[in-house]
Formats: C-alpha cells, structure tokens, sequence
C-alpha cells in the first residue's frame, strides 16, 4: 500500500502528534465532500457511499473483510468498490477473523486508517481477543504512546433466516468495553456520515449496521457529510412518552408512534445513535419532559444495553418518572431460524405499543 | 483458476472411466460394490438438485448444494466403519446418505421444522455444523475420548478450504498432532470459499500444511469415489493404529452456490465451471461401468426411476412438515426448567391465547 505513514507511537496529548504528514491531521475529520442536493439512497448505499467518500477523501482509508471484493459484500455494501479503487484497497481476506482484525490493528498503528468489515456480529467472536485486549487496551498499556484509530464494521441483527449463529445483537455486549466507541447508524445520513467521523476518531469505533435496515431508503440531504458519534437524536418530538431504541428498531418504533398517535399518544422516540458513549443528557433530558420510558433493543434483555438505559434513569430520574421504565427485547434463547418463530421472538409493533400502553396507565 | 491437481494427485478412475494404478494405493472392487457406488452418487445428486428446488421454491429457507462433491462424499464414508464418527459441515448431504440419514430428517433442517434432526449416535454421523471449522476441535476431542478408550477407532471430520484459514482449524492440527490423536481431517477444496478462491486462503497445496504440523498430508481426486476410497481408509488404519493424524486433501469443485444465498455467477467464470463438468464425479463411474459390462442400459434405467421416486418422496414430505408451534423456541435452551424461560414462554402463550384466530406468529415476547 502507498499509503504515507504517520507516526502513532507518540508522547503527550493528541494534538503534540510528531508531524504526521497530511491529510489528515489525527484530530481533524476528513469529512467526505458534500454532495450537490439531496439524494435517495438505501441505507446499503449510503454505508456504500460514505466509504467512498473516505477513500477518496483520504488514501490512507482501505476496506479489507471476507468477499468484499469481486463479490461486493455479503450484504452488497461494497459492491463497485473493487472497480474503483482496486485490490491494494479493497482486500479480500482469507477466512481468518482474528487475522484481518489484527492487521487491522497493526496498519491503524502504522498510520493507516483501515476500515475492517466483519460479516456478522456473530463472527466477530473470533476476533473478540484483538478487539478487547488489545485495539481497546493498548491506549492504556501503552501508557497512551499509541492509539488504534481502526474501524470495524458488523452487520448485526436477526429478522433474515440467518438462525442462531448469525442473527444475534451484541452491541450491547461491545458497548460493555471501555477503550472503544460502539455506534449503531439507523438513518440513511448516519449511515453516511457516522464512518468518516469513526475514521477520524483516534480510538477505535465499531459500527453495527443492521441487516434489516439495508433495503431502506431515505434521503441523504444536499451537504451531508460528516456526523458528531456523541449525540442521542430526538426522531418524533412528544410530550406523552419516551420511546428510546437505536439501529435496526428504530422504523418500527417510529411506526408505534404513529399507531400511539392515532390513540391520542404524543410519543418522542429517541435514537441512541452511539451506544458508548451513551447521551445521558438526552436521555435524562427526554425523560424528565414526558415523564415514561419504554426502552426497545433487539438484545436479550438480562444485561444489556437497555438494561443499562433503564438503570440511568433509575439513577437520575427517578422522582420524574410517573411510571416504571418498561423494556422490549428479543426473547431469551438462542435466535430461531423457522421464519415464524424467529418473528415471534424479535421485539414488535404490538409489543412495543402494549408496553407504552401499559406505562401510560402507570404500569399497571 | 484451479482445475488441475497437479502431479501429486492420487487418481484411480480418471474423468474419461478408466482405472489406474498409484503406486500407494490401491482398491479393488466387485461389481455389485461399483454398481452401489454409482446409485450412491446419484442418488446423492439427485436429493440435492431435489432440495436447491424446494428451495427456490421457498419450501426451505436456506440449502447448501453438494453438487460436485459427491465422490469425495460417498468414497469417504463408505471407507469408515459404521460405528466410526464422522464431523459433518453443513454441506456432506451424501455423507448423511450413505450413513442411512432419510433425506427428508435433512430438509426438516433447512426447513426450520427440526433442530438437530438425527441421532448422531444411531448414525455415527455428527449434527451439522454452521460455525466454519469449529467441528475440527470436537473431532479431536472426541477422538482423543476413543483413544483413551482404547478403541482401534479412527475419527472422520470434514472442513472446507475456506475454512483451513480459521484459527480453530490450525488448532485442532496442532492438538491432534501433539496427541497423536485417531482421526482423519478430512478436507473437501471444493475452491471457493463464497466468493474467494482458493488462492485466498493458501500458496501452497493445502494437503502439504500437515508437514509443518507433524503428520502426513495426502491429495486426493475429490471427484474419484475410488480413490477417495482408498486414501481415506488408509488414513484410517494409519489412526486405529495408534500412529496419529492425516491431512486428506480431496480436490473436487463446487458446482453450486455456496448456499442457495448467493450467486456464484458474480465471481466466477462459466469456463471454470466447464472445465471442471468435463471432471463430473458420476460420469467416470457411469462410463466405467458400462465399458467394462458391470451395468446396462435397463440397470441404469432403475436407478433414474429410484432416484425420481427419492425426489418425489422429498417434495410431498416436505411439503407435509408441520410448523413448530411458537412456544417451541423456549424448548431447548436449558436442559431443565429456567426461570427466565418458563416466564417468557408463559407471556407468550398467554399473549397468543388473546387472539381468537390462533395466530402461529405472535407478537414480541420480551415485554415485561
């Protein structure tokens, strides 16, 4: 690769890095140029374009994963890529999770900024060792001479007959970790934007694109670019309620609301958007207007990120809330392959409305 | 791309029938034994032609086609003992033939009606398994358990070459070398791991790895039930008799799609596909056969008509598998009862008793 290198092994703050040659500096995001007007995209396509926007934007970016090349992803994100930039960018890999993501790993120390794609979330186990004891503790074992500014992308999620060992959320499981950023884009500008910032982030970010979300299309506003990975978003403003989820449920949330709506519910629906850090401001802040929270995530509920969610609010709103935190979640067994029971055991419509239905009466 | 096995390919019966001779293996065959190889093989091709269409017929949500692979398949199995195990992937649909699994227990599976399907026991042949190269692992494990048995028993597991890049995979050669442990790693490169080639995974023939672990490698026509045969046995009496670990290489190619999932025509090119039909597994034994008088033209005629029979038997078979009821999906997850199942099987059971039409898909059942 011709990718110039930039010194990661450093002492002192970020911004005393020696010299690294541009583009671009470390702490500066290399925002993908800004489109002319607003564009319908797929969610796949817009993955699709925001990685071509850093590549272009930046040539030390490459994409390495299994079939990402000729074949253009497992889930068609990278198709086209190969043929624009090439084999030295576009790497096919042997079937060697923890290989690719440890490469990966030591070109972010080389000054690289490499994009990994990981299959499915279920895969990524193999490579939990490099993710966890090393891209996410070598800042702190190295007493912060180096940092790992390395991307991995996971398809996550179930709702495809993919069964139990390719359908599972473990974001929540990630976003667990400290030493690294957990970000679940739900919207088609998230999709685009979230990886540009995730590049420019020194740390490392894994980002969990759902598998059910990437037929969606929406619109990519003229000027988007680069997204803040810090923030909640408010999807639906409401007064009545707060639905809080993130990633792959969110059109269904949304479309509770709507059905909560034609009840005379006027239900905010809040996406997470990063899952570690997690907005405390937005979620407390939401909280405290409507009063009730229902939390919605794909996840097994015992332990997990809506678990932590609901805890928050426990912890700091409390004396807001009119009605115990109420949670839908997948239910606790391994994921089902038979298309009607693997329905059966994702969060729904109906469950997610039940569940306001119940806080709005208190809980009862 | 890779057509040619090179000059260290073990070949018994070449792609045009005719039988030669290797000076390291040998096996000999009586007639009624070529002629059951050659209903095996077609047999095993037609049950998987039978599921690929039940498939795109949506009658199952997944299959993983076998087309090409059968001889590597059939000359494996039929070299173990029954009551040897054998480690299926996903994909040894002919294995699970020739070890008496009904088709029907198979497409249970990829219908989503059963999990598991057979009993391993009663076929000595493995559940399948989804997670690429895991099964390697429990192959020595469980070989390990015979040889401290002290059974002249020797293991049989099949992986990909895909999967020879799995650290699991290196792993189980490394346990299996250390202890000399009875059983065969048996790995059907079939050339494409989804859309990545064989150069991919590996600059050098994959049989040659087993050197740099401790024990002897082998290549084999993947497409020659003969000499499949005749190697995989070998390697066999090599672990019953306590001498450890083999490496069988069984060149063969991948007619289908990885998985009814994809598209093989997105990576690869219609002249590989063509040359490798001139190497068809069936054709060899068929040309065989009926040059040397082992079977005519009425024998052959039966077996099409069984092999139709078998097709026909699948498709109404299939089509008559009940759905599991959705309270199923709490069976299973713990062997005993489970607080945190028991309650969310009860909400469930409750929430679908609420509609009076008995839906089969019900709504979320983690709302609590």
């Amino acid at each position: 690769m011709s990718a110039r290198r930039s010194p990661t092994a450093r002492s002192g703050a970020r911004a005393t890095a020696v010299a690294p040659p541009p583009p671009p500096d470390d702490a500066a995001p290399t925002s993908p140029e800004p489109e002319a007007g607003p564009r319908t995209l797929t969610y796949r396509e817009a993955c699709r374009e925001g990685i071509r926007a850093a590549m272009l934007a930046d040539e030390r970016v490459f994409l390495m994963g299994e079939d990402v090349g000729m074949y253009g992803g497992c889930f068609g994100v990278s198709m086209g890529l190969l043929e624009q930039f090439g084999p030295e960018r576009i790497r096919d890999t042997p079937l060697s999770e923890s290989a690719f993501v440890g490469a990966g790993i030591g070109a972010a120390l080389g000054g690289m900024r490499p994009i990994v794609e990981i299959m499915t979330v279920n895969f990524s186990l193999l490579a939990l060792d490099q993710i966890m004891n090393t891209a996410a503790a070598l800042q702190h074992m190295s007493g912060g001479q180096f940092h790992v500014p390395l991307v991995i992308r996971m398809t996550t999620g179930a709702g495809r007959q993919l069964a139990a060992q390719h359908s599972h959320s473990l974001e929540g499981w990630y976003g667990h970790i400290p030493g690294i950023r957990i970000v679940a884009p739900a919207t088609i500008p998230d999709a685009y934007g979230m990886l540009a910032t995730a590049l420019a982030d020194p740390d490392p970010v894994l980002v969990f694109e759902h598998g059910g979300l990437y037929n969606a299309s929406g619109e990519l506003p003229a000027g988007a670019g680069a997204v803040d990975l810090d923030t909640a978003a408010v999807r639906r403003p409401g007064t009545d309620l707060t639905l809080i989820t993130y990633g792959g449920t969110l059109p269904m949330v949304l479309e509770a609301a709507e059905r909560l709506a034609a009840a005379g519910v006027d239900a905010e629906v809040l996406d997470l958007r990063t899952l570690r850090p997690l907005d405390d401001v937005a979620i407390l802040g939401s909280v405290r207007r409507t009063h009730r929270a229902v939390v919605v995530d794909e996840g097994w509920r015992t332990g997990s990120l809506s678990a932590e969610v609901a805890a928050r609010i426990t912890e700091h709103a409390f004396y807001d809330l009119d009605a115990p935190v109420a949670r839908v979640c997948s239910a606790e067994v391994p994921m089902p392959y038979a298309r009607h029971l693997e329905l059966a055991a994702l969060p729904t419509l109906e469950g997610v409305v039940a569940a306001a239905e119940r806080v709005l009466r208190g809980g009862a | 791309m890779a057509v040619d096995g090179g000059p260290e390919l073990v070949q018994l019966l070449t792609p045009e029938g005719v039988l030669v001779e290797h000076p390291d293996f040998a096996l000999a065959l009586d007639d009624d034994e070529w002629r059951t190889r050659y209903e095996h093989l077609v047999m095993v091709r037609r049950l998987d032609a039978e599921a690929t269409a039940l498939q795109r017929h949506g009658e199952l949500g997944l299959w993983a086609p076998c087309q090409g692979q059968e001889a590597a398949q059939v000359g494996a199995a039929l070299a173990m003992r029954p009551t040897e195990r054998i480690f299926p992937t996903y994909r040894e649909h002919g294995m699970a033939y020739v070890r008496g699994v009904d088709p029907v227990t198979l497409l249970g599976l990829f219908r989503g009606t059963t999990l598991g399907g057979w009993d391993p026991a009663e076929h000595g042949f493995n559940l399948y398994t989804i997670v690429i190269g895991d099964q390697t692992l429990h192959a020595v494990g469980y070989a390990m358990g015979a040889q401290r048995d002290g059974a002249a028993e020797g293991v049989l597991v099949c992986f990909g070459d895909g999967a020879s890049s799995q650290g699991d995979v290196a792993e189980a050669f490394v346990y299996a070398a250390v202890n000399d442990a009875p059983v065969v790693f048996f790995c059907q490169n079939n050339q494409w791991a989804i859309s990545e080639p064989l150069e991919r995974q590996t600059r050098i023939p994959l049989f040659k790895r087993a050197a740099g672990y401790g024990f002897p490698g082998v290549r084999v026509d993947g497409n020659d039930v003969l000499a499949v045969q005749a190697v995989v046995t070998a390697a066999l009496e090599r672990a019953r008799a306590g001498r450890g670990p083999t490496l069988v290489e069984a060149f063969t190619y991948r007619m289908g799609a990885h998985t009814t999932s994809d598209d093989p025509t997105r990576y690869r090119t219609t002249a590989e596909g063509e040359a490798w039909r001139l190497k068809d597994p069936i054709e060899r034994v068929r040309a065989h056969i009926v040059r040397s008088g082992i079977a005519d033209a009425a024998w052959l005629g039966e077996v099409e008509q069984r092999a139709e029979a078998l097709g026909e038997h699948m498709r109404s078979a299939c089509r008559a598998m009940p759905d599991p009821a959705p309270a199923s999906m709490f069976e299973h997850v713990y062997a005993d009862a489970h607080p945190v199942i028991d309650r969310e099987r009860q909400w469930l059971v409750t929430y679908l008793a609420g509609f009076t039409d008995a839906p089969t898909a019900g709504a979320g059942a983690g709302v609590g």
